[in-house]
């Protein structure tokens, strides 16, 4: 089957808010831009658009199709879209080009988490018998999973801490971040918690963005990008919803999602962690090595763009690759509450 | 400097009407009951709330056993100040609860009246019913601790509506109402925003397609076919056609007026794209494609940022368009 490669990534700046539309026309056409020049390609190059995005975090129904303006849809394209993290429509359109259907995929994803309360919002995700009907908000129920790893000695709060004093240091090198730059790790410690027993530290902000990835089949790949990233391997896997059921402190799908593409040999690895424990759940999940650097782009918790964070991991990945610097990155996605559902892909030069 | 763009509060809601199945059904209908019921799972554990599959193996459930409505506080966070609609509208924790006879925990609230010190992981909890369960999760009100209960009863979000059984009220529960309200701020684009300002001042401002030239009201930002912005303004008369239409005749719910009546696509002169619009000020059997139309203007002082200035189009009594010149744009 055709193998299949990232030729180039965009990402719109992560803000705190846009006077934008929820449409995300005004965050997308200038990233489509971007990917058209490194490329090369116009958009009736493209032979299969896919996107990610919510209609909660719009508050209105079908707002991805005004999204599609921003494609200029005429004459008529070949599109879909999923109501999830972009790296979810990423691995759809990955599929297209393996089955040869297309040579050429535009994958993007956008949110505008500032219009609504966005940890009230994602209440609306959990089972809608059960648990949905007592709001229980995305920050709380992290929360609850990383007291059970600091009650059993899987972390503790110093380990959380570096690991945003880490992130925001990379981020100062990344000019699209929401922000970063040095911070004292005592200091972080001498702040009050905002959800017991997170603090602001270990929360990612709420944050507008978008992102966008052109895919293309190796062979059409050459043409397109000095130094392609091949996508080695693609899984997804998923864990109950139920979650008193689940033990939190770990996440299956992430290990099962992992084995299927081999993480080893990863150099760099970009992981989708909106809190601060979850990264360590999902490193540890996917084993990878000390030395594996982890997410030098400063990661979610300098910007979650939500609908794209993930989408955006796996550009920052294949980046490397694009740009000469590695040569086996891996770039992970995450979707629901408390690492529910875990996609990981391996990125190698071609 | 350019003005920003306009924006205004989106607030929806929508109480989402749920039927329940049998196994939920039996455990909602036991909270009604103030009875807590779990299922067994493939390999024996007692699932709480209830799962109609195992989530290991996927088999149905349907064993359901009585549980205890005390347990232990397996995790916990705490909510300084509670968002809308959530059980406990003081300080809380929630808390992932295992009850006895229980494998798997449940989510909910407990309150401590308010104290954060009042709570811990290993506490043992009860349930507070509501006052008038009416089988739904909320039945469970919140948990309390067992030793050292808050003196005072907690404030509570309003509770959800009964759906009515059709058995009655002892009827076995087959539907679940939870309403749900959220909140947003919705911005105007950039050139939708000059766009409702301009109709504050009675004008009709489209923005042309630089690229294919196509006349856009409201203008769109960027052009669907092109995809590139749209740029140049253009004032557009306050006269046009009626491309296609239709005949209200039924009535629903936040109709303003009475049918029949014609909603119809208005093409103004200069535009390309109809937008959607009233025709009154003749019968609706009057009403054709191509009819010459203008717009009625409620009073100046009554004008805002809103196509609502326009109350509805009205024939000018003008010859038709010929199809030929507006088939393209239907
Ligand atoms: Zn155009």
């Amino acid at each position: 089957m055709t193998e299949v490669a990232v030729v180039a990534f965009a990402q719109a700046p992560n803000v705190r808010r846009t006077h934008g539309t929820t449409n995300g026309v005004e965050m997308l056409v200038p990233i489509f831009d971007e990917v058209y020049t490194r490329t090369g390609l116009s958009k009736t190059d493209i032979g299969f658009w896919c996107s990610g995005s919510s209609d909660y975090l719009a508050g209105r129904a079908f707002s991805f199709i005004s999204a599609v303006d921003a494609i200029g849809a005429f004459p008529p394209i070949h599109e879909s879209h999923v109501e999830m993290d972009a790296a979810w429509a990423l691995y759809e359109a990955w599929l297209k080009i393996r089955m040869g259907e297309v040579d050429t995929a535009l994958v993007y994803g956008f949110g505008k988490s500032s219009a609504g309360e966005l940890r009230r919002v994602l209440s609306l995700q959990l089972d809608p018998y059960t648990v949905a009907p007592l709001w229980p908000d995305s920050v709380s129920i992290a929360a609850m999973q990383a007291r059970l790893g600091l009650e059993s000695g899987r972390w503790t709060e110093t380990d959380l801490a570096e690991i945003a004093a880490r992130s925001r240091r990379d981020a100062a090198g990344n000019p699209r971040a929401q922000f970063g730059g040095e911070t004292d790790v005592a200091a972080l410690l001498d702040t009050d918690p905002v959800a017991d027993p997170l603090r602001r530290h270990d929360i990612a902000p709420v944050t507008d963005g978008a992102a966008v990835i052109v895919l293309a089949s190796a062979e059409r790949a050459r043409d397109l990008a000095d130094r392609p990233a091949v996508i080695g391997g693609i899984e997804h896997r998923i864990d109950t919803p139920s979650l008193g059921a689940r033990d939190l402190t770990t996440s299956p799908s992430t290990r099962l999602a992992g084995e299927a593409v081999g993480t080893d040999g990863v150099e760099i690895a970009e992981l989708h962690a909106p809190f601060t424990h979850q990264e360590l759940i999902v490193r540890d999940e996917l084993g990878l090595a000390d030395a594996v650097r982890i997410n030098p782009s400063g990661g979610t918790l300098t910007g979650n763009p939500m609908f794209s964070a993930g989408l955006a991991r796996i550009g920052e990945a294949a980046q490397r690759i694009l740009d000469g610097e590695a040569t086996r990155t891996l770039g992970h996605a995450t979707s629901g509450p408390a690492l529910q559902q875990n996609l990981v892909t391996v990125l190698e030069r071609g | 400097m350019p003005e920003q763009p306009l924006s205004a509060p989106l607030d929806i809601g929508f109480d989402y009407t749920r039927s329940v199945g049998p196994v939920l059904g039996r455990f909602m209908t036991a909270l009604a009951q103030r009875r807590v019921l779990g299922v067994r799972g493939s390999d024996g554990r007692v699932h709480v709330p209830p799962v109609e599959y195992d989530p290991g193996t996927a088999e149905p459930l349907d064993e359901l056993v009585d549980v205890a409505a005390e347990g232990t506080i397996v995790s916990w966070s705490w909510v300084a100040e509670p968002l809308a609609g959530q059980p406990v509208q003081r300080p809380f924790a929630w808390a992932l609860i295992r009850l006895d006879g229980a494998d798997t925990a449940l989510l909910h609230a407990v309150d401590t009246g308010g104290d954060p010190a009042s709570v811990h992981t290993g506490q043992r909890v009860r349930i507070r019913w509501a006052d008038k369960p009416v089988g739904h999760i909320r039945d469970i009100a919140y948990f309390v601790p067992i030793t050292d209960p808050p003196a005072d009863a907690a404030p509570t979000a309003p509770a959800p509506p009964a759906a009515t059984s059709p058995d009655g009220d002892a009827g076995p529960v087959d539907t679940v109402i939870t309403p749900v309200h959220l909140n947003y701020t919705h911005s105007a684009s950039r050139e939708e925003s000059r766009y409702l300002r301009a109709l504050a001042d009675g004008r009709l401002l489209a923005q042309r397609c630089p690229a294919c030239g196509k006349v856009y009201i409201p203008p769109r930002g960027a052009c669907p076919t092109c995809g590139v912005p749209t740029t140049d303004e253009v004032e557009l008369p306050d006269t046009g056609i009626v491309t296609t239409f239709c005949i209200v005749n039924v009535p629903f719910l936040g109709q303003r007026i009475t049918p029949p009546y014609v909603g119809a696509y208005i093409l103004l002169d200069g535009a390309d794209i109809p937008f959607l619009h009233l025709v009154l000020g003749c019968e609706a059997s009057e009403v054709r494609m191509g009819m010459r139309v203008r717009a009625a203007w409620t009073p100046r002082e009554e004008w805002s940022t809103t196509l609502e200035n326009i109350a509805h189009f009205e024939p000018t009594g003008e010859a038709d368009a010929p199809y030929a010149s507006y088939a393209h744009h239907l």
